[in-house]
């Protein structure tokens, strides 16, 4: 503590139990326990950090906000905990070439609310886009209803400036195109804090769109609705954004916000498309139509920017909304090919129904990104067993149907040990080898990402309480 | 630069597509083995907008089977004879990247066979994924020295359906255009989009009956330079009349405005290292693609975090037999 204290500055680091209980779990479910926690103020304060870390033979957790849904920042092997929020300064900003240089604990909103007067905004927005940090975006690779067209995180990231976890420092891709040798900076962006920790963030910015519009749709059935989604792809639209809500979601953020979303619905699509004046009447055109021949009973683009404020305001709240249901709920994050979205979800309705639980369903539908919730009250007696299992049953139909575990939320701790039902051994072990490159000792985030036993007939060498 | 026939069976390996990119990076060892990919389409579903190709497939023949369905995949490699493991192990992205990305940005999941014979998979199908660590990214770029590519899932885009180029003094206000070029004479701008927004953008442009074309020559690079230094770094490159009488040979170039890409081409070995220090001068750096000398290989500059990307060579590739004698290890063809 002494040396910790002497790298980030007095009350700026604690080992006090309250401090370590907050630090000790993100926004998932998983609980680890933080030997220290502490508070940077800089660069080269978290590298000190780090090598402070090292010296004593602590592995170090990287943090910001703690909104991660997969405990991809929960303290595992007795860590430091870094967290990130005291560096939230928006460096520079060049409008000229749509760059801007972040510190890591910048919220993603408070970002594109400082640039929104240049006419720039930053395109990934995660639903905790209020609360969630740039670095913590560049962990998880965060993703958002507007990276249907725009792309995740990864895309917007021109270079990181990192402490790797040898506590050196490094810069990983550049301003220019195509950093000379291979990617890491594309490595780093969505290692989950397995690599290092980033210190400063050059961002990419997106030009305002001239023209926006914002509509949405109404259908009797979730098949209708997901028919129209995968209609919509397959009629050559690509929205900016394209969500989806079932009827259970939508009767609680109507009673959470009142966002005009019709309660009688048993699905609604919130569809946005942007840019040119031509090209955004064109999709409304194209959507309209397919929406109307999967039977739905409205269509309504939003009149004006209050509305669509309201719109979006709806769906963002909709995990907030939950809570007038059942006390918990359980959130997944898995992706199927838009044209199984149909199928999926009817598979989703069985598994939850056979558990006897309760699902409802906020989703990106457009990227075919699931967020199945499953709502709870954790007092009930066994309620957990049923619920993971039903978690795991819909993770293993959206793997059958060709999709993949996590779209946006990533691995962290919760999805580590299914792994396996979608990587080979080599295919764990080629990523266990670059996780290597990075970190040889396994002191950064350890155990997570990768399940224990991924390197192949390596064991013997793995240090104790850090992969076994 | 040819490589000499495999007569001796050599431990390297070399691996091959259509040799458009061939000197990229610099020639393989002699005597490399040299193996090629699978071809063709293996999975397509328009409606979810993604294709799995064998990475021997062009890109003329990926273009092809997309456009029947209107839809792209904007690699737009210099040389439509490219195959689609060329374009993503050398990672040179089109003039289109300003709207579209780079290519790395369009590749999902990739199939590859490590330097120690491992068939690894990465990324997975679906348009949006963060399972595990991103080894498409890596892959893309990585010349072939981290493993030889067998298939390769892209994402698709709708096709626009007007795509017209503008000259004219203000490409500037256009919005979000697909690629902006400068060749220190005019500059053009690539519009996409339906028949009344590219009309209504290019009000007051000149549409051009030809796309611009990059400059050719036997000595070919790529110049990267923050975007912000692009006008800056093409200008030096144009001789001023003083220079004219001792300078070496002229340097054409065409710069991706927005992007920070110099295409360069000239007619001697000296002028292209003349493109280089430029490039140098301007904080950046130049990539060799053609001619030049051995000299000229690597990026000028030291590699950045070498120590790091040798570790990450020597983890997929550990005897190192992949490409050796290419970049992006080597900083000097040796």
């Amino acid at each position: 503590m002494t040396d910790l204290r002497a790298c980030v500055g007095e009350g700026r680091a604690s080992d006090e139990p309250l401090e370590l209980a907050l630090y000790a779990r993100d926004a998932g479910v998983a609980v680890g326990r933080a030997d220290a926690v502490c508070f940077p103020g800089s660069g080269a304060e978290i590298a000190a950090a780090v090598r402070v870390a090292r010296r004593h033979g602590r592995p170090f957790v990287a943090r910001g906000s703690g909104t991660g849904l997969a405990g991809g920042s929960t303290p595992l092997g007795d860590p430091v905990v870094i967290v990130t929020t005291q560096m939230n300064r928006v460096l520079e900003v060049d409008a000229q070439t749509c760059v801007a240089w972040v510190e890591p604990g910048v919220l993603n909103l408070d970002l594109s609310r400082e640039v929104a007067p240049l006419g720039l905004h930053y395109a990934p927005d995660p639903s905790s886009q209020q609360a969630c940090t740039i670095g913590g975006n560049v962990g998880t690779n965060a993703g958002g209803p507007h990276c249907l067209s725009e792309g995740v995180t990864s895309a917007h990231i021109l270079a990181v400036d990192v402490v790797l976890p040898d506590g050196t420092e490094a810069r990983l891709g550049s301003l220019a195109p195509d950093a000379p040798g291979y990617d890491l900076r594309g490595c780093f962006v969505g290692s989950e804090g397995t690599m290092g920790i980033a210190t400063r963030i050059a961002v990419r910015l997106t030009p305002d769109p001239p023209c926006v519009a914002t509509i949405l749709c109404a259908f009797d059935s979730v098949e209708a609705a997901a028919a129209t989604v995968s209609g919509v792809i397959a009629a050559g639209v690509l929205p900016a954004a394209l969500e989806m809500m079932d009827a259970r979601i939508t009767q609680a953020v109507e009673d959470f916000v009142g966002a005009g979303y019709p309660r009688d619905a048993q699905a609604v699509l919130l569809v946005e498309v942007d840019g040119l004046e031509g090209g955004v009447a064109t999709q409304v055109d194209a959507i309209s139509s397919v929406a109307r021949t999967n039977g739905a009973t409205l269509v309504r683009v939003a009149a004006d920017d209050a509305e669509r404020a309201l719109l979006w305001k709806g769906r963002k709240s909709a995990f907030g909304a939950i809570a007038r249901i059942a006390p918990d709920y359980y959130l997944h994050d898995a992706v199927v090919p838009r044209t199984k979205l149909v199928d999926v979800l009817r598979r989703v309705y069985e598994i939850a129904d056979a558990h006897e639980l309760i699902v409802m369903n906020v989703f990106h539908a457009g990227d075919g990104n699931l967020h199945p919730l499953l709502v709870f009250d954790r007092r009930e007696p066994g309620i957990w067993d049923r619920v993971y299992a039903a978690g795991t049953e819909i993770l293993d139909a959206c793997l059958d149907a060709g999709g993949v575990l996590t779209g946006e939320h990533g691995v962290g701790i919760e999805k580590r040990d299914l792994m396996a039902r979608m990587f080979s051994v080599d295919d764990l072990d080629a990523q266990a080898r670059l996780r290597d490159a990075f970190d040889p000792d396994g002191a950064a985030n350890p155990q997570k990402v990768l399940p224990s036993g991924s390197r192949c007939g390596e064991l013997q060498r793995v240090p104790d309480g850090t992969w076994i | 630069m040819t490589t000499p026939p495999d007569t001796n069976r050599a431990l390297d390996i070399a691996p091959v597509g259509a040799r458009t990119h061939w000197e990229v990076g610099g020639p393989p060892v002699a005597g490399a083995t040299e193996v090629r990919a699978p071809v063709g389409v293996l999975a397509y579903e328009p409606a979810d907008m993604t294709i799995t190709v064998g990475a021997g497939t062009t890109f003329d023949e990926l273009d092809r089977v997309l456009a029947e369905q209107g839809q792209q995949c904007a690699l737009d490699p210099r040389s439509r004879a490219a195959t689609v493991g060329g374009i993503l192990a050398c990672g040179l992205s089109g003039p289109r990247r300003l709207r579209h990305g780079p290519v790395r940005d369009h590749v999902l999941e990739v199939r590859f066979e490590t330097g120690d014979g491992r068939l690894v998979k990465g990324g997975g199908p679906t348009v949006k994924n963060v399972t595990g660590y991103d080894l498409p990214r890596l892959f893309v770029g990585s010349l072939g020295t981290i493993g030889v590519l067998h298939q390769a899932t892209l994402r698709c885009r709708p096709r626009p359906v007007r795509s017209q180029w503008f000259t004219g003094v203000d490409t500037a206000r256009a919005f979000r255009p697909a690629a902006r070029l400068w060749d220190g004479r005019r500059e053009a701008v690539l519009l996409e989009g339906v028949d009344v927004d590219v009309e209504a953008e290019g009000r007051g442009l000149a549409a051009l009956a030809a796309p611009p074309r990059f400059p050719d020559g036997p000595h070919r690079g790529r110049i990267s330079v923050a975007p912000g230094a692009v006008r800056a770094c093409a200008a030096a490159l144009t001789r001023t009349p003083s220079e004219s009488a001792s300078a070496p040979g002229e340097v054409r170039w065409c710069a991706e405005l927005g992007v920070g890409t110099i295409h360069v081409a000239a007619d001697d070995a000296a002028a292209l290292a003349r493109a280089r220090s430029v490039a140098h001068a301007h904080g950046g750096w130049m990539l060799r693609e053609a001619g030049g000398s051995a000299a000229d290989d690597g990026y000028g500059c030291a590699l950045p975090n070498a120590a790091l990307m040798r570790r990450v060579k020597d983890a997929f590739d550990p005897a190192g037999k992949l490409n050796r004698g290419r970049l992006p290890l080597g900083a000097v063809h040796a």
